[in-house]
């Protein structure tokens, strides 16, 4: 009688399957990696596997010799996790051969992520192949597929605009900035109120190279322990109209009732620095900044409400993507399968 | 040279290329993120079709024995080759998107209106240089500074557009690939600077030349080329001053090129007086 050939699969869950206390169990941390490992490594029939675990996913990828072992799987994830079986079966989802791989290609390209078009699965889908690699439990399909689904992923990321515009007000406030002052290494940037948003979003302009911060606070002592946490300088309220005159980008989050940037303090600003633009975010509500600021020439002025909007829009924009990306995705998984499969078939006992 | 690759048809080879070259990076535009390969295409075309209207151009200056400014024709055709010529540094030095994509558009426009406009290039002066390598200059200079002030003027309505975009909060489309606020008022500072400089020394050529021979200049086009350069002048000092900044500056380049562009036909007037011979037959 002539032996089935193997199959390539993919067991898991991910946000799309499980809620967060389900996936919360299911979590895999290194140690528990290794003991899953050790589990899948006497099983007889299976051949390959790697593990990929993210905070939105766990995905167990592998080839096995035959069908009946799925339930081998399923028990050894339960003794890892400490799931009860019907947990399990409600949170993981099973695919096999080219349903398999067209899976592992949305997910690495960032189409099943929960922002769509996000960056970071990819590397995390290396990182889990490279330790598999090392510790040697992948073998010739996994490898083929995790370096073809490498190839396809940065196809779509350079190729498509799945990863256009930023999709957090923060990443949008820096995104703005840049479209004023292109690069923000040279930018100064003053943050009235010390305030969470305001600190969040003077991080995600670090993170871009800007390193002049100063914080303005009613009160000293405050500004200085905020000044502290974003390594910059410390102003109080007074100093403001002075403080105003020499920064490019001002992120103002006070809980003041009124205006604290009035028109009248930022025309008076803008004129000693006329050819140099102005970038306010009031990230405050009730607003911080006068409105009537934004006709000012070279003043550029965004509120909470119009950096949500940018964000929603782009990520309107990404899910407008996704079916080009799955259509090419889909071109390449069929060109992959037959040379998969070709493996999968030789590789029989 | 084929007898088929005459001037007129290099200028429309050269034209048809800086057109695709547009339909490409318009083509680039309807994705929001383009390909490396469509930039690469995009640049190739410009590059052709320059190489194509240098080599137009060339006949007709070797035809003429002299630099090919003998009309309208020829100045248009200059004044694009020059802006191309510009991009081609000033897009590499800045790394500025969008701004091939204008810049073909415009070396277009200009190349195919003046193609299409068979009146432009009935009559061209022979040897109206005179012999003199020095009014050669003189001419070169000023054609290829009013391609400074068109790339200037492309730049300054890019920086209204990004300024639109920014003020309003449309923020996608061709909004998208526009480079920043900061870094178009740097690029117009240096263009007006440059195309300054050069009209400057385009009028000290020609001036020097005048001041011996003051009957070869008419009045209206004296006037007028002072004009331009001195319009182009307050505004350099005015931009350096801080005094005309952000959107009025741009503005301002915009409306000035358009001037200087309609001052082509008082200054052309003043070659009338040369005996008119036919160029390429068509």
């Amino acid at each position: 009688m002539e032996t089935p050939p193997s199959i390539l699969f993919q067991l898991g869950a991910s946000h799309h399957t499980a809620p967060l206390a389900v996936r919360e169990k299911l979590a895999i941390s290194q140690d528990r990696a290794d003991d899953l490992a050790a589990r899948l490594r006497l099983i007889t029939g299976v051949r390959e596997f790697a593990l990929v675990n993210t905070c939105n996913r766990v995905e167990l990828y592998g080839v096995v010799q035959h069908p009946a072992i799925f339930a081998s799987l399923r028990e050894a994830l339960c003794a890892v996790t400490g799931c009860t079986p019907a947990e399990l079966d409600s949170a993981v989802s099973l695919r096999q051969n080219h349903d398999a791989i067209a899976h592992l290609f949305a997910v690495a390209s960032g189409l099943d992520s929960q922002i769509v078009g996000e960056t970071e699965i990819l590397g995390q889908v290396k990182e889990a192949y490279d330790g598999a690699l090392e510790k040697r439990w992948t073998g010739p399909v996994l490898n083929r597929v995790f370096q073809k689904t490498f190839q396809a992923a940065k196809h779509i990321r350079t190729n498509t605009a799945i990863g256009a515009g930023q999709v957090s007000i923060a990443t949008v406030a820096v995104d703005l900035a840049g479209r004023i002052f292109g690069e923000l290494a040279g930018t100064r940037i003053l943050v009235v109120g010390a305030g969470e948003i305001g600190l969040k979003t003077v991080q995600a302009f670090q993170s871009r190279g800007a390193t002049s911060i100063t914080v303005a606070s009613r009160t000293l002592a405050r500004a200085e322990e905020a000044a502290s946490l974003a390594g910059g300088w410390a102003l109080s309220l007074a100093e403001l109209p002075e403080a105003v005159a020499n920064a490019d980008i001002i992120a103002s989050s006070t809980s003041s009732p009124d205006f604290v940037l009035t028109r009248e303090m930022l025309a008076a600003a803008i004129k000693r620095r006329p050819a140099r633009p102005l970038f306010l975010m009031d990230l405050a509500l009730p607003r911080d900044v006068d409105p009537a600021a934004a006709q000012l020439a070279n003043v550029f002025l965004y509120n909470l409400d119009d950096l949500a909007e940018i964000a929603e829009q782009n990520i309107a924009h990404r899910e407008a993507e996704v079916a080009r990306c799955h259509a090419i995705l889909a071109e390449r998984t069929a060109a992959l399968w037959p040379q998969v499969s070709h493996s999968l078939n030789q590789g029989k006992p | 040279m084929s007898s088929l690759l005459t001037d007129r048809a290099l200028l429309w080879i050269g034209a048809l290329l800086y057109l695709a070259g547009f339909l490409t990076g318009l083509i680039g535009l309807t994705r929001r993120q383009p390909s490396t390969g469509l930039r690469t295409l995009l640049n190739a075309l410009l590059v052709g079709g320059w190489i194509f209207q240098w080599m137009g151009l060339y006949q007709r200056g070797l035809a003429g024995r002299g630099c090919p400014l003998g009309n309208v024709f020829e100045i248009v055709q200059f004044v694009a080759w020059s802006a191309m010529l510009l991009y081609f540094f000033v897009g590499t030095a800045f790394r500025v998107s969008l701004l091939g994509l204008f810049t073909a558009g415009y070396a277009a426009s200009l190349a195919l209106v003046s193609l299409l406009i068979p009146q432009w290039d009935l009559v061209r002066g022979q040897k109206f240089f005179g012999d003199n390598p020095w009014i050669e200059v003189h001419a070169a200079l000023a054609v290829f500074s009013y391609g400074v002030f068109g790339l200037l003027a492309l730049t300054s309505i890019m920086q209204l557009l990004q300024n639109w975009s920014l003020k309003n909060k449309r923020l996608n489309g061709l909004f998208w690939f526009l480079p920043s606020v900061v870094q178009l008022e740097q690029i117009n500072y240096r263009l007006v600077l440059l195309g300054v400089v050069l009209l400057t020394i385009s009028l000290g050529v020609g001036a020097s030349w005048w001041v011996r021979n003051t009957d070869t200049v008419h009045l209206p086009k004296l006037m007028v080329t002072v004009g331009v350069w001195l319009a182009y002048l307050t505004v350099l000092v005015l931009r350096w001053r801080g005094r005309l900044v952000s959107v009025r500056f741009a503005w301002v380049c915009v409306g000035l090129f358009i001037l200087a562009l309609l001052s082509l036909g008082p200054v052309n007037s003043n070659r009338n007086s040369y005996r008119p011979v036919t160029l390429t037959p068509r």
